[in-house]
This record gives C-alpha cells, sequence and structure tokens, in this order.
C-alpha cells in the first residue's frame, strides 16, 4: 500500500458498517464516528460478528481477524476523527445535516484529508460547498450491503480538484473496490436508473396490467436478471423507495421518479416488504442476507 | 408442470416467437385440443376459423398489437378460451425463453393454465399479464433503454461504465448500451414507436440515438 492512511467513517449505520467492513478489511486503520456511542459499539459488534462469520467460512483466519479488528475503534467525539485522511460520510440524507457534520469534521481533521460523501441522490458539490474544502472533496457511492458490493461510484464535485480525485480513486482500488466515474447527477448511475424502473413496475400492478410474481418471472426469464423488480422492491423496503423517489424526484421532477400512489399505500399499509414478511410478495422469515 | 393436453400449431406467415424448429413446434398433431396460430398472420388464421368452441384453447401469436383487436372487446368483460402469446425477443437476436401469454378480464382460468402448462412442458418460461401495448416486458425496459441512451447523450458516464456499474451494482447480465449495440439500435427505435403512439407517454419517445440508427438503416447504412 502506498499510502497507510486512517479512514474515518461518519454513520454507524447499515452503510456506515459495511464501509467500515470494506475499509478495514483492505488494510486501513478505521474510526467509526456517530454522535450515538451505543450505535458506535453496535457497529462494532456488527463487524466482528461478520468477520466471525468470514472465519467460519474459510476466507479469513482468526489471526487476520484480530489483527484487522485492532486497527478499528469508534468515538462519538468528533475531535477523536482529527487523525483521518480520508472521511466518509454515510448519514441521513439530507443536505443541512450533512453540510453541518462535514463543516465540523473541517474544523478537527488536517488540510489534506479528503471528505468524501456515500450519498445516493444528494449533490455532491451542494455538499461540498459545505465543508469547507469542496477541493478536497468527492461522492464516493457504496452499493448496499457494501461488504458484499465491489462497485463504488465516484463523482467529482464542481470544485474537486483532479488531484483529490485521484487520490481518492486510488484508496478506493486500495480497499478492493471497483471506482466508476459518474457525473455529479441526481442518483448517478445506479438510482438514477433502478428508481424509475422499480416505479414503472409497481405502476404495471396499479393499472392491472401483470400481478407483482408475474412481473418477476417476465423480467427474469426475458432478460436473466437475478431478481424481479417486485422482489427487489420488498428487499429494498417499500418504506425506502418512497424516500428515494422523494429525494429524486425531488431534484429531478422526472414524472417516472414519483412515488406511486400504490407504494403510499403498502407502506401506509405496513407492507414494506421483507422485513415485515409482506410487501408486493410474502415471506416466511424476514431474513434478508446468508449467513 | 405436466401437460395433459394436445396441441395444434398452424403457421401463417413468418413467427417471431418460432423463427427455427422447436419442440413445440414439433409436437404438433392433427387432431390437437389446443390451437396454436403462430406467425405474423396468425390473427388472419384466427379470423377465418369456423369454430373456436372445439378446442380447449386457442393462442395466437401476437406482434405489438393487442389480443382485443382480434377477439373484440366489451364493456371490459371480455374474454373466452382465446389467449393471446409472444416470446419475448429483442430484435434480430434470438427469442429469449419467455412467453408471455396474454389474458382479458373474464378469459376461463383453466385456458390460462393450460396455456401455461403447454409452454413450459416445451421448455419455456411464461408469465401472465393484461391485454397492453408492451405487455410487461417492453412496457418495463423500452424507457430504461431510452434514459440510457439520453444519459449517454448528457454525458452522465461513459458507455463502458453506465454498463459495467449496472452489471455491478445490480447483477444484470448484460448493460444496457451494450445490449442494445447486440439487438439493434433501430430495432429498439421500432419497438418504443409503437408504444410511444400507443400510450403517450413521453418516455417512451425513441431517444437520439435509436433515431440517428432507424435514419441510417432507412437509408441503407
Amino acid at each position: 500500500m502506498s499510502e497507510q492512511i486512517t479512514i474515518g467513517v461518519a454513520g454507524s449505520g447499515t452503510m456506515g458498517t459495511g464501509i467500515a467492513i470494506v475499509a478495514a478489511r483492505g488494510g486501513f486503520p478505521i474510526i467509526i464516528y456517530d454522535v450515538d456511542s451505543a450505535r458506535v459499539e453496535a457497529s462494532i459488534g456488527q463487524m466482528s460478528a461478520f468477520f466471525a462469520k468470514s472465519v467460519q467460512r474459510g476466507k479469513l483466519t482468526r489471526e487476520q481477524v484480530d489483527e484487522i479488528m485492532g486497527r478499528v475503534s469508534g468515538t462519538s467525539d468528533i475531535a477523536a476523527m482529527a487523525p483521518c485522511g480520508l472521511v466518509i460520510e454515510a448519514i441521513f440524507e439530507e443536505l443541512e445535516v450533512k453540510g453541518r457534520l462535514f463543516s465540523d469534521l473541517d474544523k478537527v481533521c488536517g488540510p489534506q484529508a479528503l471528505f468524501a460523501s456515500n450519498t445516493s441522490t444528494l449533490s455532491i458539490t451542494e455538499i461540498a460547498a459545505r465543508s469547507g474544502r469542496d477541493d478536497r472533496f468527492v461522492g464516493m457511492h457504496f452499493c448496499l450491503p457494501a461488504q458484499l458490493m465491489k462497485l463504488v461510484e465516484m463523482s467529482p464535485g464542481i470544485n474537486t480538484s483532479d488531484e483529490s480525485f485521484a487520490r481518492a480513486w486510488q484508496i478506493c482500488e486500495q480497499m478492493g473496490q471497483r471506482p466508476v466515474k459518474t457525473q455529479d447527477a441526481p442518483g448517478f448511475i445506479l438510482n438514477y436508473f433502478l428508481v424509475p424502473f422499480n416505479n414503472d413496475a409497481i405502476r404495471l400492478v396499479e393499472e392491472g396490467v401483470a400481478e407483482p410474481a408475474e412481473i418477476d418471472k417476465a423480467i427474469k426469464g426475458a432478460l436473466g436478471y437475478a431478481m424481479g423488480p417486485m422482489e427487489l422492491l420488498d428487499l429494498i423496503g417499500l418504506d425506502t423507495q418512497v424516500l428515494l423517489c422523494e429525494a429524486l424526484h425531488g431534484v429531478t421532477h422526472e414524472p417516472r421518479a414519483a412515488c406511486p400512489p400504490l407504494l403510499r399505500r403498502m407502506v401506509a399499509a405496513r407492507r414494506l416488504g421483507r422485513k415485515t414478511r409482506r410487501g408486493f410478495l410474502s415471506y416466511e422469515t424476514a431474513a434478508i442476507f446468508g449467513a | 408442470m405436466s401437460n395433459p393436453h394436445s396441441h395444434c400449431v398452424i403457421l401463417n406467415g413468418e413467427s417471431r416467437s418460432f423463427p427455427e424448429s422447436h419442440p413445440l413446434l414439433d409436437a404438433t398433431v392433427a387432431d390437437g385440443d389446443i390451437l396454436v396460430l403462430a406467425g405474423a398472420d396468425a390473427g388472419e388464421s384466427f379470423a377465418g376459423l369456423a369454430d373456436t368452441a372445439r378446442y380447449s384453447v386457442v393462442l395466437i401469436e401476437l406482434g405489438s398489437e393487442c389480443l382485443g383487436v382480434h377477439t373484440g372487446e366489451s364493456r371490459g368483460e371480455e374474454g373466452s378460451n382465446v389467449l393471446g402469446f409472444a416470446r419475448f425477443r429483442l430484435g434480430d437476436a434470438k427469442p429469449s425463453d419467455l412467453v408471455e401469454i396474454v389474458r382479458q378480464p373474464q378469459t376461463a382460468q383453466t385456458a390460462v393454465e393450460a396455456a401455461r402448462a403447454l409452454f413450459e412442458a416445451h421448455g419455456l418460461k411464461t408469465a401472465v399479464c393484461g391485454d397492453f401495448p408492451g405487455r410487461i416486458v417492453d412496457r418495463l425496459v423500452r424507457p430504461y433503454y431510452n434514459a440510457a441512451l439520453n444519459r449517454l447523450d448528457a454525458k452522465l458516464a461513459t458507455a463502458a461504465d453506465m454498463d459495467l456499474t449496472l452489471k455491478l451494482g445490480l447483477g444484470y447480465p448484460e448493460g444496457p448500451v451494450e445490449l442494445l449495440e447486440r439487438t439493434g439500435l433501430a430495432a429498439h427505435h421500432d419497438t418504443t414507436k409503437v408504444l410511444h403512439d400507443a400510450l403517450g407517454d413521453p418516455a417512451y419517445a425513441p431517444a437520439r440515438r435509436a433515431q440517428v440508427a432507424k435514419a441510417r438503416q432507412l437509408k441503407g447504412r
């Protein structure tokens, strides 16, 4: 590794924990930050559990996991993020909240530190403008579940320097990920295409074109997709799809990104997908990912 | 799915669903109780049928038209033992294994199940849908393909990165740009234009690159 920086992960939810696993597995010292210390502890516990399964599956040795977890620390004190050479933010998708976080980080991190946002729908340039270092700011959108998916959509903001983007790209590759460059545009590539596609599938149900299970069979049979759109929506969570619609439609105003009325009714009825065992399809268990 | 039925295939014109030999065509018998009308002129074959009631099911191969064009419609209560079908196919690529079976509001469920059993017994997959333009797959993929072409023009990313992102991020076997290159942009133009005309939804309007490809095809280039 050409550069042994410490990577900070701000936000200890599902995505933040996944990113922390990726970065730790890639050989970097990690600091996980969250305002809630209990959440930080929970995140580190989830990391340990994930790596324990990696040992069970023979992907890592016990010694390797001990070494990885020995480089992981957590904090609820933002001042403890001072040593970070890169901070990846994975908190709530709200521009002002992210802006305040980066503004605070700007006061404690060194001038060489890069900032990155894992936002899936907000503008990198707009977040960067609130960070105090928009020339050293990039978009790094990991896919869910980050610990299993190699892809990272990387976007420069308008004022991001070429050097900063190249450094962040290199670090991403050092983590073992596969970056692709996209414009700083709403939804980048994945969500720009996926959110409207899934909405279109919901509208087919709404209009009586086909039942959800038939839509999945058609798409899988015709195109060889591993999952149909209704299964995928149930996995994402229908409440999450509403949030994605609101975020994407809010900035693009594209009709296909607008939340279909049936989706809102499903959420109101607490049919949220796999996590409630009922969404567009029914499930016997709420389990999402294998061991 | 077991198939207790025999079937008779009448081919009238070139079939997009069965352009070459297939076990379903090979298994035809003259007195089959399911009648499969295949080919571009399957609707004409249906119009010339003296008696549909002698068959348990009549299946008409559809192009871009609705089944109702052949059977007629009445107050949303139409439906009988006559169904439509089409194997999904992108441009000049080989037909997929997916057969979309088209029903009407009052189509007999026994006829739907018999049609499903027939196709599945001959190695095909099925999905049942109502009688709407584009059925399921074209309704969903054409706006996506148009959006991909439009975003390529807007320089969202390179074609290779867009394809790679959708393959790695969503597990798609093929990205949209490479898929359209393989199966024909002009063919995409034709399909999405029909849907745009039928549905009036701008999402189906052929993307600029599809229009260019169609124009070049018309000029023989």
